[in-house]
C-alpha cells in the first residue's frame, strides 16, 4: 500500500525517486536492475494500481519503452545504473532531437567508489554528449521533489531529462514529506513526422532546436528554483551539487554556496555573478570536472581537481584537508585481512566453477554474482568486461587463436545477463561459424541485484504470471545444435558434459540449472556434517571455497550448521566419505 | 543537540540492515532528523559491510567520518577492528564476539588477528557478547541481531517502550514476540 500524503517518512533516495515519479503522475516506467538503481522500480511497484512498471530485458529496451509512452502523451520514466546508460545511449542521443510529448525522465545512477560496478564513469558527460539536461538532488527529500520537477521541465522544454544520482544518495535514507499524486490528463498524440522520425532532413532542423533549447535552459537557470545561492562570508565561495553539497555544508558552514540543482546546461550568468562576489572560488564535484572545466573555459578563476580527486567518493574530512589545510589527528586504520565478497554457501555457481577448475578450463566471465569466480581460490574467471560480453569475447578469442585454443575456454554467463545482451552474441557465434562452448548459469533469477524477475522466470515486476521464455528452446531456435541442460550440483555429469562439448567443433550451450540459494523459494535439502573420525584433513572440501567450511582446532574440516545450505558439493568432493548430508524432513 | 554518529559493521548477509532500520525508526519517532547510509549490491555477498546512522536537529552528510563515531556496533570482531579508527576517543563499541574467517584467512593467505577484544578494550569502552549463543538459548539463532539492538539501546537516550513499539512495527508479524524477548535479553543484561 502507498503511504499517505501529508505524512513524513524515512525513505531511501531510490524510494524517494519512485515516490516523486508517482506524485508527478508517471504512468509508464521501465528498467533493468543494476546497483545502485534497482530499488527505484522495486518501490514504484507499490503504486501499481495507478501506473504500469516493468523489468525490461535491458536498458536500451527500457529506454525505448519509456520513449514510446512519452511520445504518446503520458509521463514516462526509465531507470538504470551508469553502465546501463551506455546500453541505452543509442535511443537517448536521438530522442534528445525529437523531444517529448509527455514528460520523459531517465534516472542514471552513478557509482563513485565502485561499490558494485565495473567502472566509475560520470553520466553527466553522457548527458552533455546527448545534449540533454541533468538534474541532481542531494538528499531523499530533494530526490522526490526534483524527480517531480524533472517531468515538468521535460514538458516545458520539450526534452528528455536525466536525473543523476550516486550510490550514496540512492542508498541513504532521509526524511521525506509525502504529497498527493498529480493525476494529470494524457496529452493527445498528434502525428508529427518532422518531429518524431529522425531522418537526416528532419534531424538537421531538430539539431538547431536542441542547441537553442540548451541555450534557453542555461538562461532560465539564472532564476530556476532548483539552483540555490546562499551568501555568507564571501572569502570562500563554493559551487557544488548532489551529495558533495552535504560535505561542503559540514565543513564550510559560513562559506557562500551556489548549490546547483540543474547541472547541465550550467546557468552561466548565475555562476558569473556568484564568482564575481567571492574571493576564492572552489568547485566541489565527485568524479569528473564537468562543472569545473566549463567554468574555467569562461575565464573564471576557480580551484577544483588541482586539490580534489576524480576517484571515489568525497567526505567531509577530505574537504577539511584539501580546502582548509587542516591536519586531522586520526588513528591509523588497522592492518587487517581484507574481506572481499564471495559466493554464498549453497551457490550453484561454486559448483560449476569447481568443475571448471578441476578440468583446468579458463572462463570468459560476465556481469553478475558469478564474476566472483575470479576471486581466490577459484580464479576460473579470467576476463570480464560488461553485460553479455562473455560470449562475444570468447568468439573473438577463437577467431584470433583458433579452434584448438578455444577448447580450453568457456564463456560463463547468468540467465538474466544472457537475456540482457548475451543472446545477440550467441547469434553471432552461430552465424559466424564459431565452435566455442557457452555455459549459461541459470539460477532462475537476477541474483546480484536481489532477485528481480526476468523474461525467463514467468513473473513480471507487477507480480503477474506471464509466459516464461525457455532458454533451452531459445538457443535451439537460434541454431545451436548442442544444447545440454545439467543440474549444477551433479558434478560428475557436469564434468562429462563440459569435456564432451568443449571437444566438439560446433557451438555448444550448457545450461547449468539450480535456484539461487538466497531466493525466497529456495528450500535447502538439509545440512552437511563432518565425521571427524573419517576426516583425513586433506582439504579437498575447501578447494571450492565455501564460507560454511573452515578448519577446526586440529585441522579437520568443520561445517558451520547455521551457514550450510546443504548443497552437498563438499560431500561430493570428499575422497574419504567423511561428509554426509542430514536431509530435512 | 550536536549530531550523533552510529556505525553498524559486519559481514554481508548478517542482517545489519534490519538493525539500522530499527535504530532509524526509533530516532525518527523521537522527532530527530536522521540519515542512514547503507551498502547494497556486491558487498552484500559475504563482504565487509558498513551502515552509517547520523541524527540530531539537522543532519547534512549521511556518512560517519573517521574519528567521529559515538557508537560502533560490530556484528563480528574482525570487522570491529577494521573500522576502529572511525571511533571517537570516548565512544562505545558493542561487539558481537564471533569469528568469521574472510576468504584470505580461510585459504591461508592471511592470519586472523588475535586478542581483538582485549586490544580494543585498552583504547575504547567495549561491550562484548556472543549474541548468537544467547539467541540459541532463546530458541531462535536468527534473532541475535535484536539482542544486539537491546544492548545498543542501553547506550542511547530512548526508553525501552519506544524501542519495543518500533520493533513491533518493523519485524515480521510472526516474529514479534521472539524479537521482543531478544531485545529485552540484550537490554537487561
Amino acid at each position: 500500500m502507498a503511504e499517505k500524503a501529508g505524512t513524513k517518512v524515512m525513505m531511501l533516495g531510490n524510494e524517494a525517486i519512485a515516490r516523486g515519479a508517482y506524485e508527478a503522475g508517471v504512468k509508464v516506467s521501465a528498467a533493468y536492475p543494476g546497483t545502485p538503481s534497482t530499488e527505484i522500480s522495486e518501490n514504484l511497484v507499490k503504486y501499481k494500481d495507478d501506473l504500469y512498471c516493468e523489468w525490461s530485458p535491458n536498458e536500451k529496451v527500457a529506454m525505448e519503452v519509456a520513449i514510446g509512452a512519452a511520445t504518446h502523451g503520458v509521463r514516462a520514466m526509465a531507470s538504470m545504473k551508469h553502465v546501463g546508460v551506455n546500453v541505452a545511449s543509442d535511443p537517448l542521443f536521438t530522442i534528445s532531437y525529437s523531444g517529448v510529448n509527455g514528460g520523459l525522465v531517465l534516472v542514471a545512477a552513478d557509482d563513485p567508489g565502485l561499490y558494485s560496478s565495473q567502472n566509475e564513469q560520470d553520466s553527466r558527460m553522457v548527458a552533455r554528449s546527448a545534449m540533454i539536461p541533468v538534474i541532481e538532488p542531494s538528499d531523499s527529500e530533494e530526490a522526490r521533489v526534483f524527480t517531480k520537477r524533472a517531468f515538468e521541465l521535460s514538458e516545458k522544454y520539450d526534452t528528455p531529462i536525466m536525473v543523476r544520482t550516486t550510490t550514496r544518495l540512492a542508498h541513504s535514507q532521509g526524511v521525506v514529506n509525502l504529497e498527493e499524486r498529480n493525476n494529470i490528463e494524457d496529452k493527445p498524440y498528434e502525428k508529427n513526422i518532422q518531429k518524431n522520425v529522425m531522418m537526416p532532413g528532419m534531424a538537421k532542423k531538430r539539431h538547431i532546436f536542441v542547441e537553442e533549447r540548451l541555450k534557453k535552459m542555461s538562461e532560465d537557470g539564472y532564476s530556476l528554483d532548483l539552483n540555490k545561492v546562499t551568501y555568507n562570508d564571501t572569502k570562500i565561495g563554493v559551487i557544488t551539487s548532489g551529495i558533495p553539497y552535504q560535505y561542503v555544508k559540514e565543513v564550510l558552514p559560513n562559506a557562500s554556496i551556489l548549490k546547483l540543482g540543474l547541472v547541465h546546461p550550467l546557468p552561466k550568468k548565475l555562476i558569473e555573478e556568484f564568482a564575481s562576489k567571492v574571493d576564492t572560488l572552489y568547485i566541489v564535484e565527485e568524479l569528473e570536472p564537468v562543472i569545473e572545466e566549463q567554468v574555467k573555459s569562461w575565464g573564471i578563476k576557480c580551484i577544483g581537481k588541482e586539490i580534489l580527486t576524480v576517484q571515489g567518493e568525497y567526505s567531509a574530512n577530505m574537504l577539511r584537508k584539501a580546502i582548509l589545510g587542516q591536519e586531522l589527528d586520526l588513528e591509523e586504520a588497522a592492518d587487517v585481512p581484507a574481506r572481499p565478497p564471495i559466493l554464498c554457501p549453497g551457490c550453484p555457481h561454486r559448483s560449476v566453477y569447481s568443475v571448471l577448475k578441476k578440468l583446468k578450463k579458463h572462463a570468459a566471465g560476465d556481469i553478475g554474482c558469478y564474476t566472483l569466480g575470479a576471486v581466490a581460490p577459484l580464479q576460473v574467471v579470467e576476463t570480464s568486461v560488461c553485460m553479455g560480453s562473455s560470449i562475444s569475447t570468447l568468439h573473438g578469442v577463437e577467431k584470433a587463436k583458433g579452434k584448438d585454443y578455444v577448447k580450453d575456454w568457456v564463456a560463463c554467463i547468468g540467465d538474466s545477463t544472457f537475456l540482457h545482451t548475451g543472446v545477440n552474441s550467441l547469434m553471432n557465434m552461430v552465424y559466424n561459424k564459431a565452435t566455442g562452448t557457452v555455459i549459461i548459469m541459470d539460477n532462475s533469477t537476477t541474483g546480484m541485484t536481489g532477485h528481480q524477475e526476468h523474461a525467463a522466470t514467468g513473473k513480471t515486476l507487477m507480480e503477474e504470471d506471464t509466459f516464461a521464455i525457455d532458454i533451452y528452446n531459445l538457443c535451439k531456435a537460434i541454431g545451436v545444435k548442442n544444447v545440454v541442460e545439467v543440474d549444477a550440483f551433479d558434478i560428475k555429469k557436469l564434468e562429462e558434459v563440459i569435456k564432451e562439448e568443449t571437444a566438439k567443433e560446433e557451438v555448444s550451450v550448457i545450461i547449468t540449472k539450480s535456484l539461487c540459494a538466497l531466493h525466497k523459494d529456495f528450500v535447502p535439502k538439509g545440512k552437511c556434517v563432518v565425521d571427524i573420525d573419517k576426516c583425513k584433513k586433506c582439504g579437498a572440501c575447501m578447494v571450492s571455497a565455501c564460507p560454511a567450511i573452515h578448519k577446526g582446532p586440529n585441522g579437520e574440516a568443520e561445517i558451520d550448521a547455521t551457514m550450510c545450505n546443504g548443497c552437498g558439493l563438499c560431500m561430493q568432493n570428499c575422497p574419504f566419505d567423511a561428509i554426509s548430508l542430514i536431509e530435512n524432513k | 543537540m550536536e549530531t550523533k554518529s552510529i556505525m553498524i559493521v559486519g559481514v554481508g548477509g548478517q542482517g545489519t540492515l534490519l538493525t539500522s532500520r530499527i535504530i532509524g525508526n526509533v530516532i525518527t519517532k523521537a522527532g530527530f532528523d536522521v540519515k542512514i547510509s547503507e551498502v547494497h549490491g556486491m558487498a552484500q555477498r559475504g563482504g565487509s559491510v558498513v551502515t552509517f546512522v547520523r541524527y540530531g536537529d539537522e543532519v547534512a552528510e549521511p556518512i560517519v567520518e573517521e574519528g567521529c563515531a559515538d557508537i560502533l556496533i560490530a556484528f563480528e570482531r574482525l570487522e570491529a577492528l577494521r573500522y576502529a579508527h572511525f571511533m571517537k576517543k570516548d565512544g562505545v563499541m558493542i561487539i558481537n564476539d564471533v569469528r568469521m574467517d574472510p576468504m584470505p584467512v580461510a585459504i591461508g593467505a592471511a592470519e586472523y588477528p588475535e586478542n581483538i577484544i582485549e586490544n580494543l578494550s585498552k583504547k575504547y569502552k567495549v561491550i562484548s557478547l556472543d549474541a548468537k549463543k544467547e539467541a540459541i538459548e532463546l530458541g531462535n539463532a536468527r534473532v541475535f541481531n535484536t539482542i544486539i539492538v537491546g544492548v545498543v539501546a542501553k547506550s542511547m537516550e530512548f526508553s525501552c517502550d519506544e524501542w519495543i513499539e518500533v520493533i513491533k512495527e518493523t519485524v515480521k508479524p510472526k516474529t514479534v514476540d521472539i524479537n521482543i524477548e531478544a531485545f529485552k535479553k540484550g537490554f537487561e543484561r
